[in-house]
């Protein structure tokens, strides 16, 4: 029984710095149709802000954070006015030979300037160390990560349902010509919601930052895996993309536990069931 | 006298040819792609040892010519190899940072009439592929098998052995696992997680249920190190007690100081750490500091390449220049000198590099920084895993 309450402590913190990273990358695939291939890059723009700002400027955990945040959206809104903007609407290829191309020129960059050694996000005192859950412990900073996944579930599901700039988000991914003859300005609304998705990377980048170490082939090296969340739960839902991380975190965590010989053959293998028999993933929505 | 001169004028000529060559050695690692780092070490070395040494052997100019392999790719490392020999006249093949590219390599070497000294590739049955191999790294069962006698020391009986599911964590388990029940221990689980673990909470959990008072790792160097050893603390495994062994792969100086507090006093036994402490690996340090730039990111890779191209150099003088593959490597078969790690020789047998394997601990020194600070020394170790093949 001790087993299982442990795996589940594992699971529930692995899914949730998952959900933290993927959910950005839902949101542009399910709700803006780009398939963003550098959506990895951005979360390790964020990092290395962080791990600068922190490390480097000796400023505080908080203030990192934020910076990471606005720092790469600051660095993202030229790409996405500039390059993003030619590919909406255009087929799937071109936005993957198009963002791959991108992550590759950020990976180089990054490698220039930060150069190729690991680097960190130092934690304040509040985040180190480990609390006590009576049957084993677990690190301060994994229950930050969940409590940061379940805020930034709430906030979006609000955003997206709840609020005026929801409805015109809505709007004009249904039917970008028509909500823009209603007088919805929908280049703007897109510049704000990919500015909302890439605010999301750089937080993930941040906050698993201890489980996924930032380093310049980061971008890739997580890619299949926040690629795997999505298309399992389904892209552009929020619900379905909490379902998909605690299922999948649940799963790895499990296997490695018990079987780690198998490596992650059960990851992949849940995954190839639940596509089968969901092909739009959990969540996704039948037919556009 | 006009013969005399004739023959003086015969003898300049010969003599100007022969400063008129260039010899080339061809060297082959990862300079671009994740393992970028341990290729530009590879250059470090180099060219420490050419700027200390000099660019010249007798009146032969070395130049040195790289070729990039970014991943494990036996294909593109042999093509790249028999580019170097027929279109670029390479005489030396060096370099290899990972075992399938080395290997790959072995079978052209006797008809190129090329030797290869390899600076990093550590399985041991390289050199056993070919009688022109040479090799100035390390191999795992070197490096593990005594940290096995050091956990027995320290009155751990019962151990964990936890590896990555590749190659070289295959050998580093079973080095420790024959060492370490050589000396009466006892290996209580041999658990082999897969290379794209990110989260090593499970993995700690395990360790903990099976009661073992300490745990052997071996992970490659790298973003998932810094992941198992946070894990290994987060998870109550230092403050229950439970040492940690493992081969310095693990705690390598360019990832010492994104690891930082995490790793004090992890003890780990290697062939080299940056801070070894002596006048050959000062002046190393400080010529290969500054041939990569910045000296926070020298690591192993730099002094397996520096003693490479001592090798180098050494089959240069015995051969005059001339390209004879088998004259090369006979010459420097027993070959011993004084390497920034200490004292060490090539065996004459194996081909492989015989020296001492350290003890280190992770401290911190005066300014903050981390490093393997030295703390004992098994002296002149041969390669146990050679022995494990027959």
């Amino acid at each position: 029984m001790q087993t299982v309450f442990s795996i589940a402590v594992d699971a529930l913190a692995y899914g949730m710095v998952l959900f933290v990273i993927s959910i950005g990358l839902s949101a542009t695939m399910g709700l803006m149709r780009v398939v963003n291939l550098a959506h990895g890059a951005f979360a390790m723009i964020g990092g290395y802000i962080a791990s600068y700002a922190a490390r480097d400027l000796g400023l505080g955990y908080g203030v990192a954070v934020l910076l990471a945040i606005f720092g790469t959206i600051v660095i993202a809104v030229p790409i996405e006015r500039l390059l993003y903007r030619r590919i909406y609407g255009a087929s799937e290829l071109t936005q993957v030979l198009m963002t791959i191309g991108i992550t590759f020129c950020i990976i180089g960059i990054a490698n220039y300037v930060f150069g190729p050694t690991l680097k960190t996000v130092p934690l304040p005192p509040s985040l180190q160390g480990s609390v006590d859950l009576g049957f084993r412990s677990i690190a301060t900073h994994r229950i930050f990560a969940i409590l940061c996944g379940l805020t930034v579930a709430a906030a979006l599901w609000y955003l997206i349902e709840r609020t005026g700039f929801g409805v015109k988000l809505r709007a004009a991914v249904d039917n970008a010509a028509m909500a823009a003859a209603l007088g919805v300005r929908t280049q703007i609304v897109y510049a704000v919601s990919f500015a909302v998705a890439v605010g999301l990377a750089a937080l993930g980048g941040v906050v698993g930052a201890e489980l996924l170490p930032v380093e310049p082939y980061y971008a890739l090296r997580y890619m299949v895996t926040f690629l795997v969340v999505v298309s399992v739960g389904g892209a552009g839902s929020i619900p379905g993309a909490l379902i998909a991380c605690l299922l999948l975190g649940g799963i790895d965590t499990a296997g490695r536990y018990l079987v780690p010989e198998f490596g992650e053959f059960f990851f992949y293998l849940a995954v190839i069931a639940i596509v089968c028999v969901f092909p739009r993933g959990l969540a996704g929505r039948t037919g556009s | 006298m006009k013969r005399t001169i004739l023959a003086a004028l015969a003898a300049l000529t010969i003599a100007g040819a022969a400063q008129a060559d260039t010899i080339k050695i061809g060297v082959i690692g990862p300079f671009s792609g994740p393992f970028a780092l341990q290729g530009k070490n590879f250059k470090a070395g180099i060219d420490a040892y050419m700027a200390l040494n000099g660019s010249k052997v007798g009146d032969d100019d070395i130049e040195v010519i790289y070729r990039d392999v970014p991943q494990p790719d036996p294909a593109q490392s042999k093509a790249l190899a028999q580019e170097l020999v027929v279109k670029e006249g390479v005489q030396y093949l060096a370099g290899f940072y990972f075992t399938p590219d080395a290997m790959a390599v072995t079978p052209l070497l006797e008809q190129a009439n090329v030797p290869l000294v390899i600076m990093n590739a550590a399985t041991s049955a390289i050199v056993t592929k070919s009688p022109l191999v040479v090799r100035t790294s390390f191999t795992l069962w070197q490096t593990s098998t005594p940290i096995a006698k050091v956990a027995r020391d320290a009155g751990v009986s019962k151990v964990i052995s936890v590896v990555s599911d590749y190659g070289p964590g295959v050998d580093a388990e079973n080095a420790f696992k024959k060492g370490f029940e050589a000396v009466g221990g006892q290996i209580v689980e041999a658990i082999r997680m897969p290379l794209a673990t990110n989260d090593f909470s499970p993995i700690m959990q395990r360790v903990k249920d099976s009661g073992a008072e300490g745990v052997f790792a071996f992970l490659p160097s790298g973003p998932t190190t810094l992941g198992f050893v946070k894990s290994f603390n987060e998870n109550g495994l230092k403050g229950a007690g439970i040492k940690f062994f493992a081969p310095g792969d693990l705690t390598q100086e360019s990832d010492l100081p994104a690891l930082g507090e995490a790793a004090l006093g992890i003890q780990t036994t290697f062939h080299y750490a940056v801070s070894h402490d002596s006048p050959e690996n000062k002046a190393f340090v400080e010529a290969a500091g500054k041939a990569i730039g910045n000296p926070a990111e020298l690591s192993f890779p730099s002094v397996g390449a520096y003693d490479g191209m001592h090798v180098i150099y050494k089959m240069i003088e015995a051969t005059g220049g001339e390209q004879d593959a088998q004259k090369a490597v006979d010459a420097v078969k027993g070959l011993s000198w004084t390497s920034p790690r200490g004292p060490v020789s090539i065996d004459p047998e194996s081909r492989h590099i015989t020296q001492n394997i350290y003890l280190r601990e992770v401290a911190k020194a005066e300014d903050g920084t981390y490093y393997n600070k030295e703390i004992a020394t098994f002296e002149k170790q041969g390669d146990p895993g050679l022995g494990a093949l027959k």
